[in-house]
Formats: C-alpha cells, sequence, structure tokens
C-alpha cells in the first residue's frame, strides 16, 4: 500500500472569505480523519514483541510521528491494544476484560507469530491460545518472530487507512442470535 | 573454597550409596529418593559444608523415572553443588520436602508438583501452582497428552 496516500491532508474544504474561512467536509470524513491520527495504544505486551513495540516507541522509529505517542496504561484512555506477544490460556480472560473496557471505537493490532497464530515456538503445547483472535476480533496481522519496528509501524498506517476509509468496527452488524423457543 | 575431592568424601560420609560425576563444571551427586532427606540436613548444617542457598529446583522426566535435580550454593565458602534424586515410583512419585531446610523450596517444589506430579511429603502447602486447581494431569511428563491442543509427535 502506498503509504504517502494515508498521510492526506485534512478531508475537507477551506472557502476564505471577508473576516476568516468556512470550512466544508463531511463529518464522517473529518471524525475518521482526526481518529485515526490520535490512536493512543494501550500499554500491553506479554512477550518479546513487546521489546520491539518500545523501540517503535522509542526516538530512532518514534511512532508519534504518526500520532500513537500517547500510550495509557488503562484501557479506559485507549483507542487501539497491540498485542505484543503469547496469548496464554490463563491470559485469555483477562484480555478479553481489557478489550471489554476499552471504549468504541476500539482497535486490535495482533503483533508477531503468537498473537496471530499461536506462535512458531509455543504452537504444540497445553497452555498457548493459537491467535488472540481466538478470544477478540483483529484489525491487523503482522507477520514476524517478532517482526522489526518497520513492519508495527506499516501495521499502525495500515490502520489509519482502515479508519480513514470509513469502516470502522461500529458500522460492522452483528446478526442477532435467534431466541430460545419457550417450550 | 573446598574441592571437589573434599566435598565429594563429606557427601559419602553421610550417603556412601551415592553416585558423583566430576564431568561438569560443578560436582554432581546422583542419589535415591529415600536417602535425601538426610543428605540434605547434612549439606545445610555441616559445618565445613554450609549450603545456604537452594538457586533451582528442576524436575526431570527420564520416561523410565523421575527426578528432581537441586543447585545448592554456599554463600559462606563459595562451593556449588548439584544433587540428582531418583524417584524410581512413576505412578506414585513421592520425595521428602526440603522447605523446612531451603525456605524457597515451598513454591519450587509447589511448581515441580504442578507440571510433573511429584509429591513432597511434608510439604505445608502443596497445591497447584500455575495451573487451575482443577487441571486433570502433569503437562511437562513426556507421556502427557491433550488432543485438542497439542499435535502428537
Amino acid at each position: 500500500m502506498d503509504v504517502k496516500k494515508t498521510l492526506d491532508p485534512f478531508p475537507g474544504q477551506v472557502h476564505q472569505s471577508p473576516g476568516g474561512g468556512i470550512l466544508t467536509g463531511t463529518l464522517d470524513d473529518v471524525i475518521n480523519w482526526a481518529r485515526s491520527n490520535s490512536l493512543w495504544p494501550l500499554v500491553f505486551g506479554t512477550s518479546c514483541c513487546a521489546i520491539e513495540m518500545m523501540s517503535t516507541a522509542s526516538a530512532k522509529y518514534d511512532w508519534s510521528r504518526f500520532g500513537f505517542e500517547v500510550a495509557r496504561a488503562t484501557p479506559r484512555q485507549a483507542d487501539v491494544i497491540i498485542i505484543a506477544g503469547t496469548i496464554v490460556n490463563k491470559m485469555g480472560p483477562v484480555l478479553k476484560r481489557l478489550y471489554d473496557q476499552m471504549p468504541e471505537p476500539r482497535y486490535v493490532i495482533a503483533m508477531g507469530a503468537c498473537a496471530t497464530s499461536g506462535g512458531p515456538f509455543f504452537y504444540n503445547t497445553y497452555s498457548v491460545v493459537k491467535g488472540a483472535d481466538h478470544i477478540i476480533p483483529v484489525d491487523v496481522y503482522i507477520a514476524g518472530c517478532p517482526p522489526r519496528p518497520e513492519a508495527l509501524l506499516h501495521a499502525l498506517i495500515t490502520l489509519q487507512a482502515k479508519v480513514k476509509s470509513g469502516a470502522p468496527r461500529e458500522k460492522i452488524s452483528i446478526p442477532e442470535l435467534p431466541k430460545p423457543s419457550a417450550s | 573454597m573446598m574441592s571437589h575431592e573434599e566435598i565429594k568424601s563429606l557427601i559419602l560420609n553421610y550417603s556412601p550409596e551415592a553416585v558423583c560425576d566430576e564431568s561438569g563444571p560443578w560436582l554432581q551427586v546422583s542419589i535415591q529418593s529415600t536417602d535425601w532427606l538426610p543428605l540434605a540436613e547434612a549439606l545445610r548444617n555441616h559445618s565445613q559444608l554450609q549450603f545456604d542457598y537452594l538457586f533451582c529446583l528442576t524436575g526431570v522426566d527420564w520416561k523410565t523415572h523421575l527426578s528432581v535435580v537441586y543447585h545448592l550454593t554456599s554463600k559462606v565458602f563459595g562451593h556449588t553443588v548439584v544433587v540428582k534424586v531418583k524417584i524410581d515410583d512413576r505412578i506414585n512419585p513421592v520425595v521428602e520436602t526440603v522447605s523446612n531446610i531451603w525456605r524457597t523450596a515451598e513454591l519450587h517444589e509447589r511448581e515441580a508438583y504442578d507440571l510433573f506430579g511429584i509429591r513432597f511429603n511434608s510439604h505445608p502447602d502443596l497445591r497447584r501452582l500455575f495451573l487451575t486447581d482443577e487441571w486433570v494431569g502433569w503437562p511437562l511428563r513426556k507421556d502427557y497428552e491433550d488432543p485438542i491442543n497439542m499435535i502428537k509427535l
């Protein structure tokens, strides 16, 4: 994907007039533009991928260039959870609870082989969940063990493109389950 | 610091059945589970040994038998010894606890119990540590089977 395209300027037009300008645009586009440029990640790392995630946050790779600077230590203030590491069966309920506590719209990135599929070396184990998408829905997957910071940045920019495209999760309808009959 | 030979001769005083191996950097002593408790007390309390720090406790499944490996060091003298305790009964493996001698063994023995099913006699609180209380089986045993999560190799 073309990264430059995702760095679009403000999605609207400014009409200059005496005493100030008038700004026109679609409200949805403006909201998505604002959301995508201020995605606050949750501080969440369960193994070695978290080291790469910290590296991506630090000065050399600096994900704040793309609007991810404020990593929150509480899910109530976070927009995106980066699952950086192995999810074991005992961690499953914790991950679900963190996800449930995040305000909508919320986004999920599965970082690395463990989060996408259970991992290359922990796969044949009694204790590991074979992919975080067994627990919560995932927006963007990253391959690698662990992925390089560039790969994480690419995933974050991909997520931005997804948000900007105007199809966030709340627009995907969940079909209602049939109600059990009284008999 | 005592040489391997000196430690070895002192250990052989307490358990003459012990088999010593000096091929590694540390002296390795192999004994039967029934001889372990008197030797452990001697290693801790003997004035020339004073192994006051148990820094690693490991369970091993050899398929034919189980064993528990204790890494001991002395902060007084700086010498280290490895004791390998063999448990022949794989169905009902029991070994005496050393948690009254080295307090740190309390948690480590719980872990070995949790994952290998080795029971430690007179342990004050022998429960599952990492796994849930209702868990069935001992996951680190070689014959552990989990048809849902694991591929049989």
